[in-house]
């Protein structure tokens, strides 16, 4: 849609977008530059000077076998919290929306935990599997398996990626019951009447009629797997033991902070940027495909 | 709905409670740890039912000191300011800059607008280092600032308002020029009005966003009287579980998500509207 009709001037205009513009050039422009010019650069033990590396930086990160892993931890992790909460949410969102009166309250029932912190819902999944003061370690060791997620990578894997999921439920929820109750109630009907049962409709014409807002949750928890588990990384596992729980954010984070590298913290930060760049450009252009609708 | 009130019916009703149970267990467990001795929680398993010590428990949280952290109570402080600064100064700055891409022409309009559009492809996260630079060369390590600010340029409200402002009838910016009304006249007296609707959902979004931020005040905060309640929380948590003293972290922890848990559940219809318009 095009405006034709504008208003005069264009000193208010400049004046109004200044904030955002300057904020954005200070906090956003700025620093992204200056990780892409750190990343080519390797400062001495010293700090008296950095000398040019060139490409060097990320030619080590591509050869360290732990950056490597990260990927792969990364991959896993993300594979499994966007299954998991996808899948949980669409048979959630399912069901809900065969319900009619109750169907509100269920909805209220399942959408607060968007409200809790990634970080928080680290803590709590952290105390019910607590080494020592866990209720779920407890009951699992008196079944003679030992929950240490401290010393267990597989434990570590699996802990992490539950509190993950618990706090992303909620959002694909929302999603697929508003995608479901948007559906004509007449497409379902006349189907019924044909004698298509439950899960007939389901996969012939539920499924279809969502893929769109699955391919927008696809992405979104995808996006969501990599940056916002920080804190459930944090809180929990501090992407122990051996790295691995250690996925690329944490590890930007943990090389930059903890290991004070900066070029590699950087080179590190410069993949990232190519993946959220490759990220936001599926994004943009499913919201380009949807506007064709 | 198609389905009548069979075998099937109940069988909905089932799951979707053992759903609500698994989601609901784990802050029914935090809120029932929060009320009960330390003693009770050092010796598993922990009780399933809420104990008496709610009151003390809570009271210490909110004004006690625990390992490195502050009390709760400034926590909750600091973490109500920075949460309110994010939202609000997301919403002024992205609601003026869409107001002057929208109904203006000016030069250099394009520029701007594919210059805000880029910022969404750099969330903090993959500028760390060089955005903690800046903030720490500016001055604004330990300040509500340097909390604030960094997150508050927001390519999605911009894209949102933006977004809404194309409905905007021509006619009524016709009317309004007609009847002689300066563009800043219009921005209060009709646009604001209208929007009033997208700027309460966005701001429950933004609200929430900003207070469970993580990762940005552990970077910023050095200084434990700045620290807000998220990060609080785990600063709370001891090296050992000898000196972790369980019942407060937990008291701490359902504090930190009751503010932003009253604002979904008490405006569900905006918080509904604000995350499905702003991540579309």
């Amino acid at each position: 849609m095009k405006r034709q009709i504008y208003f005069k001037g264009w000193f208010l205009p400049v004046v109004l977008i200044t904030p955002q513009l300057v904020i954005s050039a200070i906090f956003f422009f700025y620093p992204a530059g200056k990780a892409i010019w750190w990343s080519l650069f390797n400062p001495d033990p010293f700090g008296l000077s950095t000398k040019f590396v060139g490409f060097s930086n990320f030619i080590y990160l591509f050869e360290d076998p732990y950056y490597l892993n990260s990927f792969k931890t990364t991959a896993v992790f993300s594979i499994w919290v966007t299954v998991l909460s996808m899948g949980l949410a669409l048979l959630l969102a399912v069901l809900t929306d065969r319900l009619i009166k109750s169907a509100g309250v269920y909805q209220t029932l399942f959408i607060w935990p968007y409200a809790v912190a990634p970080a928080i819902s680290g803590v709590l999944w952290m105390f019910m599997f607590d080494t020592q003061v866990g209720l779920f370690s407890w009951y699992l060791g008196l079944m003679g398996w030992k929950w240490d997620h401290l010393l267990n990578d597989t434990q570590a894997m699996a802990i992490v990626v539950v509190a993950a999921t618990w706090s992303r439920i909620s959002y694909n929820y929302l999603f697929f019951l508003a995608g479901l109750q948007s559906i004509p109630k007449s497409i379902i009907e006349a189907s019924a009447i044909d004698g298509a049962k439950f899960w007939k409709r389901f996969i012939t014409i539920i499924i279809p009629l969502l893929s769109p807002v699955s391919f927008f949750l696809f992405v979104m928890n995808s996006v969501y797997a990599f940056f916002d588990t920080f804190g459930v990384i944090h809180t929990i596992t501090k992407g122990g033991p051996e790295q691995t729980t250690m996925i690329l954010v944490y590890k930007v984070y943990s090389d930059g902070f903890v290991g004070l590298d900066l070029g590699s913290s950087s080179a590190q930060s410069v993949v990232l940027l190519f993946i959220v760049g490759l990220l936001t450009i599926i994004q943009f252009k499913y919201i380009e495909k949807k506007v064709h609708y | 709905m198609v389905e009548k009130k069979g075998i099937s019916y109940w069988f909905t009703h089932v799951v979707l409670s053992i759903g609500v149970l698994i989601i609901i267990f784990p802050v029914w467990l935090a809120f029932v740890a929060s009320t009960v001795t330390n003693e009770e929680i050092i010796h598993p398993p922990i009780p399933l039912i809420p104990g008496g010590e709610i009151f003390k428990n809570y009271s210490r949280a909110l004004t006690e000191s625990f390992e490195t952290s502050v009390p709760v109570g400034l926590m909750l402080f600091n973490t109500t300011i920075v949460a309110l600064g994010i939202a609000l100064g997301k919403i002024v700055i992205s609601f003026s800059s869409a107001f002057a891409i929208v109904f203006f022409q000016f030069p250099f309009r394009k520029l701007c607008f594919w210059l805000i559009f880029f910022t969404l492809m750099l969330p903090v996260e993959v500028r760390i280092l060089p955005t903690y630079e800046v903030v720490a060369n500016i001055g604004l390590l330990n300040t509500y600032s340097g909390l604030i600010f960094p997150l508050i340029a927001s390519a999605t409200a911009t894209f949102l308002f933006r977004q809404f402002f194309l409905t905007v009838p021509n006619e009524i910016i016709e009317a309004a020029k007609i009847d002689g009304a300066k563009p800043m006249r219009f921005f209060i007296d009709v646009l604001i009005p209208i929007s009033r609707v997208n700027i309460a959902a966005l701001f429950v979004i933004m609200f929430i966003f900003g207070w469970n931020q993580y990762l940005w005040p552990i970077l910023m905060t050095t200084d434990p009287s700045m620290s807000t309640i998220i990060m609080g929380v785990d600063m709370m948590i001891g090296g050992s579980d000898d000196v972790t003293t369980w019942p407060v972290v937990m008291a701490a922890s359902i504090l930190s998500m009751l503010p932003p848990i009253i604002v979904v559940l008490s405006m569900q219809k905006l918080f509904i509207r604000g995350l499905t318009d702003s991540d579309k």
